[in-house]
């Protein structure tokens, strides 16, 4: 009696868990068989399979677009997340070993602000952003949209880096001021090292923003070649006519790079979300 | 070496650590918030007006529609963003911690966590996108579902009708977010003894008195970090809404940020525009420092 009730819960669960995961994966399948089939398949539903010839020709349209090609937009991406990716990693983990490290009377001021800067909108820094480089001469330059996208990323990780520096232990460091290093010479020599996988965890989630992000390319870049990946997708839509094979294959190479590098580093991923958001 | 030396010397090397950060952030967000805020309180002409600004935009059609709340879409941008709040939060956090329970116990699970974390993993622009075309008539499935069911009357477009543009977006940005609660919750349930549920079978708890009295006491403070991170996510929605509606049809789909983008980028009022801006950072805040306020006083 007992082992068939437990049977019959486990049946239930495993059928309400693998029909969630049948729901969430539709969406997705469908944006797949658009992709690789012709529209004319696929007008009445691309469940039916009455006829199935699948192709690579959408990819090859999206990746040379006409008025939007993607295969360069995805090139604009990797020469502008990289860096962005960089760039803060190395800033922020400076200034978050100094917030785990050294106290001095305003440090909590300063970390409320940077639980603040988390929550504020990008709307909020649109207009001035956009005047400050202009001013700088760094509209629809990349230059531009790293600096931003460097500043932005700051606060989170940070916060994400002092969180992480906290749990070093700190007699290893006090051994090497004894022996007359220097607090740069700790840092780099000593400390450093020991966060690599925190780092890792910061450059994934990074990367992923910025690849991702939209609206501050949107605002900061307006040459057609020189258009991001994400801002290329609403210009394929078309105005009268939407062709969903196109927009499907663009939409799939698009998104490979941050399904690709979740799939390849979801431990550092997760660790990382979990660590901005709990510990936060 | 003397002491005298020593510690001006550490809190020069010290400040180092901070300025490269401190340039960067005050250049490129803080600088740039504070002057939003200043331009709000004037006048396209460059007269100073004060709250004036404030009462005039927060007052407009696009932002809150008194006229329409009863009669349907378009109820105004800010009306928008509220009923996103109210069906998008306990839709998704609710299906998040009923899918970490149950993913608890079941093999194969980390499959099905990727499956739905994969929406956390697309770029919204691509997600807005997919979420149209899974509403679209003919090619989506959601409107095959409805036909099967009987519900002929709800097979359409659902993005290009007013009255139910905005639940598609909704519904859709359920789909794509849901995995954000679902891994925290896994993680916070991860985190409880496994004596706790053992002692409680023990004195012949049911499995519901046993979520209620003990699982769920326990994930308090990760519900709390859950409802903060999902409603900023949902003031803060553009891309979705930008891709797949543009806001539209007639702005029934309209929400703030994507309303001050199209003031500021669009009809280049920028005193309007920072007006949205404020109001909607001072919602962010709002939410940031009520959430952080009652979790240190727990």
């Amino acid at each position: 009696m007992q082992a068939q009730k437990i049977r019959k819960s486990t049946i239930i669960i495993h059928a309400v868990a693998w029909s969630a995961a049948l729901i969430w994966i539709l969406p997705f399948l469908g944006v797949l068989m658009a992709a690789i089939r012709p529209f004319g398949e696929i007008v009445h539903g691309w469940w039916s399979f009455a006829e199935f010839n699948p192709s690579f020709q959408n990819f090859a349209e999206a990746w040379n677009h006409p008025t939007a090609p993607l295969g360069e937009g995805i090139g604009n991406s990797f020469l502008v997340a990289i860096p962005a990716t960089i760039i803060p990693m190395l800033v922020a983990s400076l200034a978050g070993y100094g917030f785990a490290r050294f106290s001095f009377p305003i440090r909590n001021y300063i970390f409320l602000t940077v639980v603040l800067i988390m929550a504020i909108p990008q709307q909020s820094i649109a207009v001035p952003i956009f005047q400050i480089m202009n001013f700088l001469g760094l509209v629809d330059n990349y230059i531009g949209l790293v600096l931003v996208h460097s500043a932005w990323g700051l606060a989170w990780i940070i916060l994400f880096m002092r969180n992480f520096f906290s749990t070093l232990p700190i007699e290893i460091e006090e051994a090497a001021k004894v022996d007359g290093a220097s607090q740069f010479k700790i840092f780099y020599k000593i400390v450093l090292p020991m966060t690599l996988p925190a780092l890792a965890s910061v450059a994934v989630l990074q990367f992923m923003w910025v690849w991702n992000d939209f609206f501050l390319a949107l605002i900061l870049i307006y040459s057609p070649e020189k258009l991001l990946a994400t801002q290329r997708i609403p210009l394929m839509r078309g105005q009268y006519f939407v062709d969903w094979g196109v927009l499907s294959a663009a939409s799939i190479l698009l998104m490979a790079v941050p399904v690709l590098i979740f799939a390849l580093l979801q431990k550092y991923y997760i660790r990382g979300m979990i660590g901005w958001t709990i510990k936060g | 070496m003397t002491r005298g030396t020593e510690v001006p010397r550490r809190k020069i090397s010290l400040s180092l650590f901070f300025i490269p950060a401190l340039i960067l952030i005050v250049l490129f967000v803080i600088f740039p918030v504070l002057n939003t805020v200043y331009i709000s309180f004037f006048a396209p002409s460059g007269e100073f007006v004060g709250l004036n600004n404030y009462f005039d935009v927060l007052s407009r059609r696009e932002v809150v529609n008194v006229e329409r709340l009863s009669q349907g879409f378009p109820m105004g941008a800010l009306v928008h963003n509220v009923i996103w709040i109210l069906i998008h939060l306990p839709l998704s956090l609710f299906s998040g911690l009923v899918l970490a329970i149950f993913l608890g116990n079941v093999k194969g699970a980390s499959i099905v966590k990727s499956a739905i974390f994969l929406g956390m993993v697309t770029p919204m622009i691509v997600g807005g996108l997919i979420l149209r075309f899974t509403f679209e008539r003919g090619v989506g499935v959601v409107n095959a579902l409805f036909n099967l069911l009987g519900f002929e009357q709800l097979t359409r477009t659902w993005t290009a009708f007013p009255d139910t543009a905005l639940f598609a977006l909704i519904f859709g940005s359920v789909w794509l977010w849901t995995g954000f609660s679902m891994i925290l919750y896994s993680a916070g349930l991860a985190t409880i003894p496994k004596d706790y549920y053992e002692a409680a079978k023990i004195d012949g708890s049911t499995a519901f008195r046993t979520f209620y009295r003990i699982t769920l006491p326990l994930l308090k403070p990760i519900t709390l970090t859950v409802i903060t991170m999902t409603i900023l996510w949902e003031l803060k929605i553009f891309d979705i809404v930008f891709v797949a509606t543009l806001g539209g049809p007639g702005g029934a789909s309209n929400v703030l940020a994507l309303l001050m983008y199209n003031m500021a980028f669009r009809a280049f009022d920028f005193n309007s525009a920072a007006v949205v801006a404020t109001f909607l950072t001072l919602l962010t805040l709002l939410v940031t420092v009520g959430m952080t306020r009652y979790m240190v006083r727990k």
